[in-house]
């Protein structure tokens, strides 16, 4: 098993970062952030131009047929320049969810998302239970047309920009069962579908989304009926890799800005690097990374082989992120001092970035958990 | 007075007095400031009582009470969730003029304190000298009766809302860094002024940078004498590291934590507080805290009978802080995705909307983010550990 960057990825990973280098500073990063939207559409354009969103999706489609490692490339990336666009939402998650549907759903959104058309967001979680996926009380009942679906979902990232919702429902079984989870593809603009839109900490804005007898047809039914918990299982391994690696990428610049502010800040006559528990923490937030990063190229690979071991290993990455990402976002802040508090530096606004990361899609003692339930049963 | 019979009377006045928009402005603290308004209406309330500077002596307005009266008023204030006061003016400046401010600036500056009617700031840390602050530069240059004040001081916190700041100063550049050290008293509005606010993490304005253009400051306003400047300095620092009662804040932490595990569940359905796993984090940092809550019983004693704390505040900074950090890590597990929405509006006393997510969520996200610099202002916890290394294990 081959566990470094290629020569082929060190490629399109050097692309992606000198575009990302040259295109999308910090302080634009922030005039986006401040101005409402969320993200750039210029910028979300620009990457469908590139050839980065359908990098990962199907020939067919204007896709390149990539795979983990491609999504872990661009999300390193994006997390190293704390990029605001949508990339998780849209590409990994509702075109990866819509991969799993028939032709009449590729037909109608996938070439939109390579070409940079369509948006997507996922909303699958509700309030009071949003630490579980299982947790659905969202109804679709059959009709005539095809499903009526009424409830409502909570953290729905991107819904404000969202031209489709991927919702789970249930079709059959209790609350909390992973059998009768049902996945729909929901057209927004749909009557009887209301949001009610907030930015959050990261600089992106999300959505709480009630459901009021939304009626879909038949073909929005994404997957077999009652059997949309695997597929979204799957799905956000890929996720959870994407978010990881964005982690992975954020972490990165802390390290290199903390170095680097260090060497420069004078204190009791000398740099303040010069100081061994300083030195000492920074070479501890080094290891954490490197080990992070063993571990994400490791799941990418996994995940691309298909492997027995891939969900183990991305419960083991997150898991990682739990404790890397805390580790070098909150020593990255108190080393930098005050000047790290403020909104003017990106040290701040990394360390949101991350945070929000450490929780989605479950914190580091599930993903414990389930590692263990993943290798020892 | 009995300490029951005394807890008693604080508790009665603080219901009588303590409004609910007063309240409400106490539950919205996310840092250790809470609103500007809501701080100097209980600010004058508790000044109308005679309750507004409890570690004041009483003959410059303190209401004479003894160490434990103080620790329970200060405890009792907390957990009714009081608007907490500013510690510029009662808690910093008011204590150090009392010992080395002259007669004149003690009748003319303590009562204004006691009052509201100056709000204080101040003006230490520099954008060059923060862990080491006898570095500082800005400077006094004697002018007739005045000195000339040019430089600026950083992190400021509620210059906006100051009209008086108190500031070292550079007085001569003789000796060891320390030796030329000067204490002043400025007026906000002197001319050559200027305030830039600071936008912190959590969207709001809490810090400030103050310039100075050649800013006249009459030779009275002088605390104690030119060049002493230091001493005055290291006393009030001592007093911002170890002057915090953790304890309380740490119960009022445990008491959110539970209510938040009591109400949200794990990703298998059940209360996050009996989930094992969650429950042996929370009871971790809950046996660090009562550890740290029978430190303090042992630093009051010995405030009791007269000795100095002295490094152990050191101790106190530290732990009640890197404590309370994890306190906020545990919530924001808790809290899951639902840290994600930021709702600065929501976060002022008067907000009327509706909020997104839970309402024992609202704060969590403000407070972890907030709590960092916790550990790095009032000497960094890197500071504090050399300072423990030296002063108690002499190294």
């Amino acid at each position: 098993m081959h566990i470094e960057y290629t020569d082929e990825q060190n490629m399109l990973r050097d692309s992606v970062d000198k575009y990302l280098r040259d295109n999308y500073s910090f302080e634009s990063r922030q005039a986006v952030a401040k101005s409402g939207e969320g993200f750039s559409e210029q910028q979300w354009r620009t990457f469908a131009e590139l050839g980065w969103l359908a990098m990962t999706l199907p020939e067919e489609h204007g896709g390149f047929e990539g795979g983990a490692l491609e999504t872990m490339i661009l999300c390193e990336a994006f997390g190293k320049h704390l990029v605001l666009e949508p990339y998780m939402e849209t590409v990994v998650l509702t075109a990866g969810l819509l991969q799993e549907a028939g032709p009449d759903i590729h037909e109608k959104y996938l070439a939109g998302v390579a070409e940079g058309r369509v948006q997507g967001a996922l909303a699958a979680l509700e309030a009071g239970r949003q630490s579980s996926l299982r947790h659905v009380e969202t109804r679709a009942e059959s009709c005539a047309e095809g499903f009526k679906l009424s409830g409502s979902k909570c953290t729905v990232f991107n819904g404000p920009a969202a031209d489709v919702f991927l919702v789970t429902a249930r079709t059959s079984g209790d609350a909390y069962s992973a059998e009768g989870i049902s996945l729909f593809a929901v057209d927004a603009g749909l009557p009887g579908l209301s949001r009610r839109d907030y930015p959050t900490y990261d600089g992106r804005h999300a959505s709480e989304l009630w459901l009021d007898g939304v009626t879909v047809p038949e073909g929005a039914l994404v997957g077999e009926p009652g059997r949309g918990y695997p597929v979204l299982e799957k799905i956000i391994d890929r996720a959870l890799l994407a978010l990881s690696a964005e982690a992975v990428g954020a972490m990165d610049s802390l390290l290199a800005a903390t170095v680097e502010y260090t060497k420069q800040r004078k204190q009791f006559g000398k740099p303040i690097s010069r100081f061994q528990v300083l030195r000492h923490r920074m070479a501890d937030m080094f290891m954490e990374i490197e080990l992070t990063r063993s571990l994400m190229l490791a799941t990418a690979y996994k995940l691309d082989q298909n492997a027995d071991d891939a969900s183990a290993l991305v419960s083991a990455l997150k898991a990682k992120v739990g404790k890397s990402g805390p580790f070098v976002g909150q020593n990255a802040i108190q080393l930098h001092g005050g000047i790290g508090m403020t909104e003017e530096l990106s040290v701040g606004h990394y360390f949101k970035r991350i945070a929000v990361i450490e929780n989605l899609f479950n914190s580091r003692d599930f993903h414990l958990q389930r590692y263990m339930r993943l290798t020892c049963e | 007075m009995e300490e029951q019979e005394f807890r008693d009377e604080v508790r009665r006045f603080l219901e009588d007095s303590l409004t609910p928009e007063l309240k409400r402005a106490g539950q919205l603290m996310t840092s250790v400031f809470a609103d500007f308004d809501a701080t100097m209406e209980w600010h004058r309330i508790l000044y109308e009582k005679g309750w507004v500077a409890p570690d004041w002596p009483k003959e410059y307005g303190g209401p004479g009470w003894n160490i434990t009266q103080r620790y329970v008023f200060q405890e009792e204030c907390k957990l009714a969730n009081a608007p907490a006061l500013l510690p510029m003016g009662l808690q910093m400046l008011g204590p150090m003029l009392i010992g080395y401010g002259t007669e004149e600036q003690k009748n003319y500056y303590l009562p204004r304190i006691l009052s509201g009617e100056d709000v204080w700031c101040q003006g230490y840390s520099e954008p060059g000298a923060g862990s080491d602050l006898a570095s500082l530069s800005t400077s006094a240059v004697r002018d007739g009766d005045d000195y000339l004040v040019n430089g600026s001081k950083i992190w400021t916190s509620y210059a906006q809302h100051s009209n008086r700041i108190f500031c070292l100063v550079r007085t001569s550049k003789e000796g060891p860094p320390q030796a030329g050290i000067s204490f002043l008293l400025i007026d906000m509005d002197s001319p050559g002024i200027r305030v830039d606010p600071i936008v912190g993490l959590d969207g709001s304005v809490e810090q400030c940078q103050v310039f100075f253009d050649n800013v006249r400051v009459p030779v009275a306003n002088l605390v104690g004498e030119e060049n002493q400047g230091w001493s005055v300095a290291k006393y009030l620092l001592e007093f911002e590291r170890g002057g915090q009662n953790f304890t309380v804040d740490h119960k009022k932490q445990t008491a959110k934590l539970h209510r938040q595990a009591r109400a949200e569940l794990n990703p298998d359905g059940i209360p996050w507080i009996d989930d094992p796993v969650f429950r042996n984090k929370m009871a971790s940092v809950e046996v660090d805290a009562l550890a740290l809550e029978y430190t303090e019983l042992r630093i009051k004693g010995a405030l009791e009978a007269g000795a100095n704390p002295g490094a152990l505040s050191s101790l106190t900074k530290v732990m009640g802080t890197e404590i309370s950090q994890r306190f906020n890590e545990l919530s924001v597990e808790v809290m899951g995705t639902f840290i994600t929405p930021f709702q600065h509006e929501a976060l002022q006393p008067d907000f009327e909307g509706e909020i997104v997510g839970p309402k024992h969520g609202l704060t969590v996200m403000a407070e972890y983010i907030n709590n960092r610099a916790s550990t790095i202002y009032g000497g960094t916890a890197e500071i504090q550990r050399d300072i423990i290394a030296k002063r108690v294990l002499e190294l």
